[in-house]
């Protein structure tokens, strides 16, 4: 009987696992100093492309940290330094010949609160592929701000005041719209730094049902502190803890099965 | 392991796995103590036993509920939504011994008087050694001992050699003697009860070896003799 069960088991956790499916990301021994102080310790991890992955771990474990290398947000911060490669298709992100603007347009980033800017709900969308010239005519540009928007799930709630400023949104609306934004100049990799903490739960499952239809075409990364939504939405999660890369595997492994006694500590609430 | 930093849900898990031993002290008192009233002809011992299901039905409904609270309230993760899981497994697999054990103590009215000769003996056999699986499985559940689980797991064959001795001596006692047959009939199905409750030690012993250490065991790697009088 369960010998039966086994084999399905297997077979159906190889249809639903993500073995097979290319890196997108490639992260080679990533250390992070803030000044004198080290915040990541020696991280290498295979992103995949056209899955979830979460990261999760305590606060300040890094995974915010982390993810920012990925699209050199760190740059920002005068004091914060980077050593070690991240490859994206093969390409070093680092590497003098990569703008960071055109970086981050290929590597779009949501954040815990909504941040839409202060125009209207076109322009909020529109800006992105103005600015990178994505668009030909006024025509073209209907056409990216209306797909981008539904496919963010938004257009039948905002079709008809699209002219209205994206703030007089509610907060999950304004979530939605960020996601609209960071999608329509056709980004590949998605980061999400806990882009559902601010949101009710109603908001939040519409969030996750976005991202679930977005890991079709791109590869999200995201940052939770709400461990039943890294196992909710993510197909591979990694657990962080003081800067370490704990343990990283199928989602479905972590949750049930984890084999390191921090993540095991962690995912059941037995953290001291 | 440590305690959660919510310590009611330390609680909670604890409280279930020492409902569940208690469960399972009951249905091992059911399964000795319906052999013995069969092999002494004890009809009060037996009725006492029969009695005694109606307990272990409530437990079982009790623990059922107070693990769907659980899972709804707690959400578990990894190890404890093993634990929890196989709680709830092994409390069904108790609540079917509870059964099978009655349904043992039902028969000894319609067996004593009769005179089935060795074939008590048989069943007094099987009974203990059906017993020792029981007992040996909730001691793998209570000190989380995934080898001994592994032990009782491998070890069902034995009961399964008993079962088929037993049904060839029955068989022949009732060729030999046909107002055997009716007392050989109730000893076949009490010792196709006693085979089933080895059947459902053995589902516990693979209960427990993945609650302790994450991996199935798989069923048709397990030894077995084959039954007689399986179709």
């Amino acid at each position: 009987m369960t010998g039966m069960m086994g084999t399905d088991a297997e077979a159906m956790s190889k249809a639903g696992s993500v073995a097979g499916n290319e890196t997108k990301v490639d992260c080679r021994n990533i250390d992070v100093y803030y000044g004198d102080n080290q915040a990541i310790f020696d991280i290498s991890m295979d992103i995949p492309a056209r899955a979830v992955t979460s990261f999760i771990g305590p606060s300040g474990c890094g995974k915010t940290t982390f993810l920012r290398c990925i699209n050199r947000m760190n740059d920002t911060i005068d004091t914060a330094r980077v050593e070690g490669e991240i490859f994206m298709d093969g390409e070093d992100v680092n590497s003098p010949k990569i703008d960071p603007v055109l970086l981050r347009s290929r590597v779009g980033m949501v954040f815990q609160k909504p941040n839409p800017f202060p125009k209207s709900i076109f322009d909020n969308i529109a800006y992105g592929p103005r600015i990178h010239g994505l668009t030909a005519s006024r025509s073209e540009l209907d056409e990216l701000v209306e797909e981008s928007l539904t496919r963010a799930g938004l257009w039948a709630e905002v079709k008809d005041r699209l002219d209205q400023p994206g703030t007089s949104l509610s907060g999950g609306q304004q979530q939605r719209l960020c996601i609209a934004r960071a999608i329509a100049v056709h980004p590949e990799v998605i980061l999400m730094d806990e882009p559902c903490s601010a949101l009710d739960p109603i908001a939040t499952a519409k969030i996750e049902e976005l991202i679930d239809e977005l890991r079709q075409r791109f590869c999200i990364v995201i940052v939770t502190h709400s461990m039943q939504q890294a196992a909710r939405v993510s197909q591979k999660t990694a657990f962080f803890h003081l800067g370490e890369l704990v343990e990283f595997d199928d989602t479905e492994n972590i949750f049930t099965n984890p084999q390191d006694k921090r993540t095991l500590d962690y995912i059941t609430g037995r953290f001291g | 392991m440590s305690d959660h930093i919510v310590s009611a849900f330390s609680e909670e898990l604890e409280q279930l796995s020492a409902d569940l031993l208690r469960m399972g002290g009951i249905a091992e008192s059911m399964i000795s103590d319906a052999c013995r009233a069969l092999i002494t002809s004890d009809l009060q011992l037996a009725h006492e036993t029969v009695d005694r299901d109606g307990l272990v039905d409530d437990m079982e409904a009790d623990i059922e509920q107070r693990i769907v609270r659980l899972l709804a309230l707690r959400q578990p993760m990894a190890s404890d939504l093993r634990a929890v899981v196989a709680a709830l497994k092994v409390s069904s697999d108790l609540e079917r011994i509870g059964d099978l054990s009655k349904n043992i103590a039902k028969r000894v009215d319609e067996v004593s008087g009769c005179d089935v000769g060795g074939a008590l003996k048989g069943i007094e056999r099987m009974g203990r050694a059906v017993s020792a699986q029981l007992n040996d499985v909730l001691d793998s559940y209570s000190e989380a001992n995934a080898a001994m689980a592994l032990h009782v797991w491998n070890s069902d064959e034995d009961i399964d050699q008993h079962y088929n001795s037993l049904f060839r001596e029955v068989i022949t006692y009732m060729m030999e003697d046909p107002r055997m047959i009716g007392a050989g009939a109730h000893l076949m199905f009490i010792a196709k009860n006693l085979e089933r409750v080895g059947d459902h030690c053995t589902n516990i012993a693979e209960i427990v070896h993945y609650q302790v250490t994450g991996d199935y065991l798989a069923s048709n790697e397990r030894p077995k003799a084959p039954l007689l009088g399986n179709g």
